[in-house]
């Protein structure tokens, strides 16, 4: 536990360290208000809640998360200190867990700095503060799950760019997963209980019914198989690719 | 101590290391040689535990590298190939994570860094960020990480590439002062580095052990060993002289220098016989010395051997 603790706290320190951070934070704050007030009309649509903000997270993390997550790994593998981390005594699961964790939490501060706009929101109007909370919640599951997908990814190449590129379209299949644009692609020549099991892995229909308010478990449950799905296939990434 | 027993690492047809055994004791310094590519690195990648083997086992004082992976880590300080650490952060705060990682107990801690810092003489550059420093002092930020939890086992792969003679000098002095208590490997493209840090050779070409003896005794297989060499003022006629001497196979000559190397009969000793005659003719010799053997000559026939037998195969 204590090693996973250590790299984590390495590895936040280290978005800090670089401009990185503050750059994808200013973006992530910008952006998020900018569609919020522009494309999702808050003001005009005179609801005193949060939907025109949550709305567009998926679209958002779709690009910022996989800038975080594409250095995960592969920077490691570049600069060869992947080779100092897994000769120190950890296991790699504690790795790839530490490191996880600390990108997951620094998009979590990204997204507690939009506080500014829960409270507007409260002195605007009497919004379901219960529903904001979940939707928080959900946000920050969904950005886990992206960056789960982006450490994979990230684990199997060394270069940056590529990791980037790779794990947009990997995310956009699985956001889109619900929708015609994903599932003609299966129809044609699928049965029938596939596409629908296809559909069911669309991250816009659990993160939809979680930004509504409604915490079904299965949908927290969803997300954290995901997360934990796709770590674990970045351990076997790494163990089958450090060699070279 | 680290055992290796017909270690080996295959990647699909390609073979790194074809079966490597040696052992290495406390107190020894064993010096890893070979061409680019041969297998050094590797093996010591599988030793340290970063890659898995596919045939054979290693141990760390008796712990297998896969098995009980964690306990052998634990006792091993590491210097990958590159000295490879995280650029953004300063030396300390380096130094720090390396501390915490190895678990490093509090009572010790501020003294095992210091310990560390001192021998690699890093105070000056503690709060600089390593991606500002020159490569010598990255080679010894990768040194002193190493060294912080003062582990039994050190695998250091090419500790003294990049470093001018004076950093050279001071880490092979390092190595010296380490290895009374300590199992050491260091591999090396430098030759002279063998001399003045180990105490055992292993010369290794395509993954295999071509030979493991002590730096003089391989030394001794040298053409050169116990030849004389001179320079003499009228070369012709100590060339002449030389050719007298009963125990000399056979005297070649510089072409730019002129200088005069005698090499004797298989198992015969010539200094004093040289020195005899030289001195009968009244010869005027600038210099004379008895040569030890060249390790590069060694090294060359060794590995080139091999890859000309594999050639005619």
């Amino acid at each position: 536990m204590s090693a996973i603790l250590t790299v984590f706290k390495r590895e936040l320190r280290s978005y800090f360290a670089t401009p990185v951070a503050y750059v994808f934070i200013v973006i992530f704050l910008v952006l998020s208000s900018a569609f919020t007030f522009y494309l999702g009309n808050f003001y005009e649509r005179g609801q005193a809640d949060l939907m025109p903000f949550f709305n567009f997270h998926p679209w958002l993390y779709l690009f910022l998360v996989p800038a975080v997550s594409m250095r995960l790994w592969s920077e490691e593998r570049k600069s060869g200190t992947i080779e100092l981390l897994l000769t120190l005594p950890i296991t790699m699961w504690q790795a790839v867990v530490g490191k996880f964790l600390a990108a997951w939490a620094f998009i979590g501060i990204a997204l507690a700095l939009t506080f500014p706009l829960w409270l507007t929101v409260n002195y605007l109007g009497d919004p379901d503060n219960g529903v904001i909370v979940a939707s928080y919640l959900g946000s920050w599951l969904m950005a886990g799950a992206f960056l789960a997908i982006g450490s994979c990814i990230s684990a199997s190449t060394r270069n940056q760019v590529v990791a980037f590129i790779l794990t947009v379209v990997t995310c956009f299949v699985l956001v889109m997963a619900g929708f015609p644009l994903v599932l003609d692609g299966f129809r044609a020549w699928a049965p029938q209980g596939l596409v629908d099991a296809i559909a069911g892995l669309s991250f816009l229909t659990h993160f939809v019914s979680i930004s509504k308010g409604v915490i079904d478990l299965r949908d927290l449950l969803y997300f954290a198989l995901m997360i934990g799905f796709w770590l674990y296939a970045s351990a076997i990434v790494i163990d089958l690719k450090k060699a070279d | 101590m680290i055992e290796t027993h017909a270690l080996g690492k295959r990647y699909g047809d390609f073979t790194a290391v074809d079966g490597i055994t040696f052992k290495v004791e406390p107190g020894q310094v064993l010096g890893f040689l070979g061409p680019n590519g041969a297998g050094k690195s590797t093996t010591m990648k599988m030793i340290a535990g970063f890659l898995a083997p596919t045939s054979g086992s290693a141990k760390v004082c008796g712990f297998d590298v896969e098995q009980q992976s964690l306990d052998a880590k634990r006792l091993v300080g590491y210097l990958p190939e590159g000295a490879p650490s995280y650029g953004e952060m300063t030396v300390r705060q380096f130094l720090d994570f390396i501390a915490d990682m190895r678990g490093v107990p509090a009572a010790v801690r501020d003294k095992r860094l210091d310990d560390a810092i001192g021998r690699l003489n890093l105070e000056g550059v503690l709060e600089q960020p390593i991606d500002t420093l020159s490569k010598g002092f990255k080679r010894r930020v990768g040194l002193a990480q190493a060294i912080v939890h003062d582990p039994r086992v050190l695998i250091l792969d090419e500790p003294t590439d990049g470093l001018d003679p004076n950093q050279k000098h001071e880490v092979r002095t390092l190595i010296n002062a380490m290895s009374r208590e300590k199992t050491i490997i260091v591999s090396t493209h430098m030759l002279e580095e063998v001399h003045a840090v180990c105490n055992r050779a292993i010369i290794i070409a395509r993954g295999r052990v071509l030979a493991d003896a002590t730096p003089a005794e391989l030394e001794a297989r040298s053409r050169y060993h116990q030849a004389v060499s001179l320079t003499a003022v009228n070369v012709n006629a100590a060339r002449e002289a030389l050719a007298r001497v009963a125990d000399v196979a056979t005297i070649e000559v510089d072409a730019q220098d002129s200088r005069i190397t005698a090499f004797p009969k298989p198992g015969r000793q010539i200094f004093a016989a040289v020195n005899e005659a030289l001195q009968a003719q009244n010869i005027v010799v600038r210099e004379l010395a008895l040569e030890g053997g060249r390790l590069d000559e060694v090294f060359r026939t060794i590995t080139q051997g091999v890859a000309v037998k594999e050639a005619q195969a």
